[in-house]
């Protein structure tokens, strides 16, 4: 227990320190809500911007964290010999796991509260919102963006690794219905945004926090990424 | 029982062979000095002991334990430092010696390792603004932090400086008095020359020698001065009557005369020879010594002939 309290501190004092990641991570998510919000020229389903940005705009931030901000710091920690000098403590994978896991679930519960608190000032109104079911979302949105993060982490050079997670970011940005409704892109893009962790997430959270009782299959594609991502980290992951 | 015990270990990496059929043993209370040049099969060694990969083939034990496939284990008594890197550039000194403290649970002091590695002054700093030799200093605080039965070092006073080094190998001196097992892995001959019990030299990923310091010097002197640049060896080594290969030429027009003799008669008649003979060559004669081998030169006569 000693150990893992130990590197849960190490954590989060890495987090504290890394202040420019931590702006990017709760900074851009809060900016373009503000943002879109205000300034209507997105198209939405909604007839407020901000009852539609919301949601979208809180699976960003899951994937901010969970994905850009683990996997590349995790990237460099591998770079730096960091998980190497640590798979030789009796810390061993699993609580290095659980450590990093608290620290994101720390991060995202400040995203939560900013973004929910923005969204509210900016005349938000959740319909029936199913609170359970949001942080069953919000748990399974973690466990696949941050699969995919550790497995790019895991197996990429940090630079690379750097490229590769931002690029993917601003994929799923575009295409995972994050800003405006996924059904508005053309046919063979939204194909592929079908299949996509973050529109997957995003109409989850529509869904239970504004009641869109329109989310197909979304549960079921969200419940694949939280379960084969994660699989993949576990299989693919080298510490050094 | 031996704390590290390896039996013809082979590493491959594809199809290259970086440690080839290496076998030795490292005691408790020693230093166990795993020698040699870079990409001589070292680090490859200490990391199939550290756990960090299984062997191609043989067998390793440290403290007993199959290294790798109990390394949960084994890393609760083992320290590690690292050749290079291991921390976070923007973690803290202080910080990072009681994370390791707390990590191993041994009941380690980190106030008390970070003053005795002298990084007091620099327990606030992050790793990223240390000098080489600090971080060689904190990677060593970070091993401690374990209060080892083994502890595997590489190359740890590299990159340190003078009075840097002092300290340095008065710790690991300490921690093997204190019964640890120390296996340093280090190129600098003379590093492992002040420093350990036990020298295991690998080349080309082969041990050429292996066995007790004194033991591998014993037997082994050497005659060393500085003379012309032109002295002619071939006819030199035939005045002394030793093989023409005994008599090397170093730097700056320094040679060293190798012979296999404790008798200190021998000296004396080697070096009456050697200096009559440059006297009739009309060569000078400069800091004449006379000793056993150093561990530099016990490497060059083992690996001559081999590029």
């Amino acid at each position: 227990m000693s150990a893992l309290r130990a590197q849960l501190r190490a954590e989060i004092a890495l987090v504290r320190r890394n202040g420019e990641q931590l702006l990017v991570t709760l900074g851009i998510p809060l900016v373009l809500l503000g943002f879109f919000s205000v300034v209507d020229v997105l198209p939405s389903d909604t007839p407020e911007a901000v009852d539609f940005l919301v949601p979208g705009i809180l699976a960003l931030a899951i994937m901010s964290t969970s994905m850009v901000s683990l996997g590349i710091a995790t990237g460099f920690e591998r770079s730096y010999l960091v998980l190497k000098r640590l798979a030789a403590t009796p810390l061993g994978t699993r609580r290095l796991v659980a450590a990093k896991t608290f620290s994101v679930t720390i991060v995202e519960i400040v995203q939560m509260v900013l973004l929910v608190g923005l969204g509210l000032v900016l005349g938000w109104s959740p319909v029936a919102p199913n609170w359970v079911l949001v942080v069953g979302a919000v748990v399974l949105g973690t466990l696949a963006f941050a699969g995919i993060g550790l497995t790019l982490a895991g197996t990429l050079r940090g630079e690379v690794n750097l490229a590769a997670t931002n690029g993917l970011y601003l994929v799923f940005l575009l295409l995972g219905g994050v800003l405006f409704p996924q059904d508005r892109l053309p046919g063979a893009l939204q194909a592929i945004s079908d299949l996509l962790p973050t529109t997957a997430l995003a109409e989850v959270l529509r869904d239970t926090l504004m009641s869109s009782g329109d989310i197909g299959s979304a549960w079921f594609v969200l419940v694949a990424w939280a379960v084969l991502a994660p699989l993949a980290a576990v299989r693919l992951f080298r510490w050094n | 029982m031996s704390a590290v015990v390896v039996q013809d270990l082979v590493v491959r990496y594809g199809d290259t062979i970086a440690v080839d059929g290496v076998s030795f043993e490292a005691a408790f209370g020693e230093v166990t000095a795993v020698l040699g040049p870079n990409g001589a099969g070292k680090t490859s060694t200490i990391e199939i002991c550290e756990g960090f990969r299984r062997p191609s083939e043989g067998t390793v034990t440290v403290l007993g334990l199959d290294p790798f496939a109990r390394r949960s284990e084994l890393h609760r008594e083992v320290g590690v430092m690292l050749q290079e890197g291991g921390v976070y550039p923007s973690a803290r000194v202080g910080e990072t010696v009681v994370q390791y403290c707390d990590l191993y649970g041994r009941g380690a002091d980190a106030q008390e390792l970070v003053a005795r590695v002298g990084l007091r002054d620099r327990a606030m700093s992050t790793w990223r603004r240390l000098s080489g030799g600090e971080k060689q200093r904190l990677l060593l605080a970070l091993a401690l932090a374990a209060r080892p039965r083994v502890a595997f070092l590489d190359e740890p006073t590299s990159g340190v400086d003078v009075n840097g080094r002092d300290d340095i190998r008065e710790i690991i001196r300490e921690l093997a008095a204190g019964g640890t097992a120390v296996v340093l892995a280090t190129h600098e001959l003379d590093e492992a020359e002040r420093l350990a019990d036990r020298v295991v030299m690998f080349h080309k990923g082969r041990i050429v020698a292996n066995g007790r310091l004194n033991t591998l010097r014993a037997g082994r002197s050497s005659v060393k001065f500085r003379s012309s640049a032109e002295l002619d060896t071939e006819a030199l080594s035939r005045h002394v009557g030793l093989a023409v290969e005994r008599v090397q030429f170093g730097v700056s027009g320094e040679y060293v005369i190798h012979f296999t003799s404790d008798d200190a008669s021998m000296s004396g008649d080697l070096v009456a020879r050697v200096s009559t003979w440059l006297g009739s060559m009309g060569l000078p004669l400069h800091d004449l010594a006379v000793g056993q081998q150093r561990l530099e030169d016990l490497f060059r006569e083992l690996t001559r002939g081999e590029s």
